[in-house]
């Protein structure tokens, strides 16, 4: 690196570190006691402020170039270097003992670990599952989505519901689910069919909140705010079983279903409907120019999706046993859209990944109290300023030609 | 109602085109415009710049629906269809398939891919069936995929056939939009200025192209061009149209003589 772009980082580095050590000096210097009725000035603190910022700031500028120095050299070559992540993954080599392994590691874990490690667990399998729904109709169809956990209260409340006044069980209402997930994904899907973008966006948005708000004040009909307690846990052939036990059982359940998504996704993502659902998203004119129907694709997006989520729903009502609309705010919609965004729109992988780390990372950073949350938001901001493709990126299959036409 | 009789069209029209209009509140961007591509012909459509030529395109495919008018399209299961308001994707469904004037193809799928997606129509592989895929699909999926290769090689795409179409090269992409459309299996392919941005060496190879193609898929060619020497040497016949009338129509060498061409091409010495 040459001495004067070092020289140019240090300054703004020190700019950076006397605006941010000017503003900040009110909070960080005067400490007024109010009992005491005293003032103190503690004016060390802001030069740690300044120290501190001023480090940071030029690690930060220096990673910058190299991120753009690294870019402008895939672009010369013409092709994207992946990261070593992405090429981990990709090698032939390491991918069949590393599903052994992942497979063994996840069947094993609740008889390791406690069952707190495994409620945790079963929390980011919920995600990824979450993750990995929203990933088609945002991902794949390209329709941001950001009413997502409507569907995942869809479903958690008709599993609540069906139980309290019907006694229905997990098992009987599991596909129930996902019917009505699947009912209210064309549901939103009829109306948005024109809307696109930050309209789309908003539509939906708004859609998430009606939900939500349509359970905390029809309390007639979903017991409002207080919500819905005792809800039976998975049946087991009528066998009881207890506390500790039904986490084991969930656990396995939620394996089960995750492994069905990434299989169904997985194989969606490389077929007739995934690449129609690319193509709406790189270009709905040339989409429908080229005769495929932008409507029927964007309602099974929608419908998909909302399936998965719902069906989600009706697991974590079983697993808490309680649900109430706090459960399903904006926040958690936010969230689900980060797990995509983060792991990398499109790619399952990224998305598992995603849903692991933003799950787990905050749950593991209680160490850092206070400072968690903003630990948490600085991860994401570092990821997506030095990985804005996600943690991987997707990619399109490469497909075999038959000898015979090709040769 | 869309289709009305079934009888073909007495001199082999592919597509026809009755007195259509098309309105943008008030500005009037095609008026009255008659036109006709007939079974196997090469027509073009020239006109300066705003004439209506894309808006013409955008308003048979159903991008747009015209304000006034007919346009019929006699497809090859014979049977006269109403286009007028269709559904874009029923349009390219019944055989009338279209390239972009600024190049949309999509951008982060292979080129083999994009090509793929021409066969969506033509295939039906649905949600359960690509979840389960059984050996139909998997049938299906390999005929799409060998169909599509081989229409790369039409187009000389096949060394780029997993490349993705954003990292093609200008003529690449266009000749990769014309596969893309041939891969839906057209009676009449429309192209939106083929060459523009091509150089004199990349155009004369896109004319024997097209020539090529309408032979081997029998279809009709409706192309918009500026580049008059390909227009004048591919063409059968020529419509030249100007602030959204046609003006002019004929074989090259007659609309080339035709007074009012030379004028709305020229100017008019005293509008000067
Ligand atoms: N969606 C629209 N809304 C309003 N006006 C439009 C619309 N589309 C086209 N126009 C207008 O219609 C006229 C014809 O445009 P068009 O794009 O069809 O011209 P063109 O013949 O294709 O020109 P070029 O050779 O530059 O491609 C122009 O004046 C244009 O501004
Ligand atoms: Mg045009």
């Amino acid at each position: 690196m040459a001495a004067e772009n070092i020289f140019a980082h240090v300054k703004r580095a020190l700019i950076a570190a006397v605006w941010l050590a000017f503003l900040t000096a009110p909070i960080m210097v005067i400490r007024v006691d109010t009992v005491e009725k005293t003032v103190t000035w503690r004016w060390m603190h802001l030069a740690y402020m300044a120290a501190g910022s001023f480090l940071l700031a030029l690690v930060w500028y220096i990673m910058l170039e190299r991120r753009d120095r690294g870019k402008a050299n895939k672009d010369a070559e013409g092709n994207v270097k992946e990261s070593a992540l992405a090429r981990g993954f990709a090698d032939p080599k390491l991918v069949k003992p590393m599903l052994a392994f992942g497979f063994v590691a996840a069947v094993a874990f609740p008889w390791i670990f406690s069952m707190y490690q495994t409620n945790i667990l079963v929390s980011a399998l919920i995600y990824v599952v979450l993750g990995l729904g929203l990933n088609i109709t945002v991902g794949l169809a390209g329709l941001l989505d950001l009413g997502y956990v409507a569907f995942y209260a869809v479903g958690a409340y008709t599993y609540a519901l069906l139980n309290h006044h019907f006694d229905l069980g997990f098992w009987t209402v599991l596909p129930m689910g996902a019917i009505m997930g699947a009912f209210f994904g064309l549901l939103l899907g009829f109306p948005v069919l024109r809307l696109r973008g930050d309209y789309l966006a908003i539509v939906t948005l708004g859609f998430g909140q009606i939900i939500r708000l349509v359970l905390e004040n029809w309390s007639d009909f979903s017991f409002g705010p207080s919500g819905i307690a005792n809800i039976d846990r998975p049946g087991l052939f009528g066998i009881p079983y207890s506390v500790e036990q039904a986490t084991t059982y969930i656990y396995y359940i939620m394996l089960g279903l995750v492994m069905l998504t990434i299989f169904v996704t997985a194989r969606l993502k490389d077929s007739r409907i995934g690449r129609a659902w690319l193509a709406l998203r790189e270009d709905e004119i040339a989409c429908q120019a080229m005769g495929i129907d932008n409507t029927r694709a964007k309602l099974m997006a929608f419908a998909l999706g909302a399936t998965l989520a719902s069906l989600m729903g009706v697991v974590f009502a079983a697993k808490t046993t309680f649900v109430n609309p706090a459960s399903f705010t904006f926040m958690e919609s936010a969230m689900i859209l980060a797990i995509v965004v983060l792991g990398g729109m499109g790619s399952v992988v990224g998305v598992i990944l995603g849903a692991f780390l933003l799950m787990l990372l905050p749950e593991y950073m209680r160490a850092f109290s206070e400072y968690r949350m903003l630990l948490f938001g600085a991860t994401m901001i570092v990821i997506m300023v030095f990985m804005p493709k996600g943690l991987v990126r997707a990619k399109r299959k490469i497909y075999k030609i038959n000898a015979e036409t090709a040769g | 109602m869309a289709q009305t009789d079934t009888a073909q069209a007495p001199d082999g029209a592919v597509l026809s085109v009755h007195n259509m209009s098309m309105n943008f509140g008030g500005l009037r961007a095609l008026s009255e415009v008659d036109l006709e591509v007939r079974q196997g012909e090469v027509v073009a459509l020239i006109g300066p710049n705003g004439a209506g030529k894309t808006t013409f395109f955008n308003c048979i495919t159903g991008i747009y629906t015209p304000s006034e008018g007919d346009v019929f399209a006699y497809p090859r299961s014979g049977k006269k269809r109403r286009v007028n308001g269709m559904r874009t994707n029923l349009v390219c469904e019944l055989g009338m398939a279209r390239t972009f004037q600024n190049i949309r193809l999509f951008p982060s799928m292979t080129a083999l891919e994009n090509v793929m997606i021409g066969r969506h129509c033509r295939t039906k592989t649905g949600i359960l069936g690509a979840i389960l895929r059984g050996p139909g699909t998997r049938r299906e999926e390999q005929m799409v995929v060998d169909s599509s290769y081989e229409l790369l090689k039409k187009v000389g795409l096949e060394k780029m056939a997993n490349e993705y179409s954003r990292n093609l090269p200008y003529g690449a992409q266009r000749r990769l939009e014309i596969a893309r459309a041939l891969a839906t299996e057209p009676f009449l392919l429309l192209l939106d200025e083929p060459a523009a941005g091509m150089n004199p060496q990349e155009t004369l190879e896109l004319k024997e192209m097209v020539i090529r193609i309408r032979e081997e898929f029998k279809v009709s060619v409706l192309l918009i061009e500026h580049d008059m020497k390909m227009v004048m040497s591919l063409s059968d016949r020529i419509y030249v149209m100007e602030y959204g009338r046609v003006i002019s129509t004929g074989t090259p060498k007659e609309v080339g003589e035709d007074p009012q061409v030379i004028r709305a091409y020229l100017g008019e010495e005293s509008d000067a």
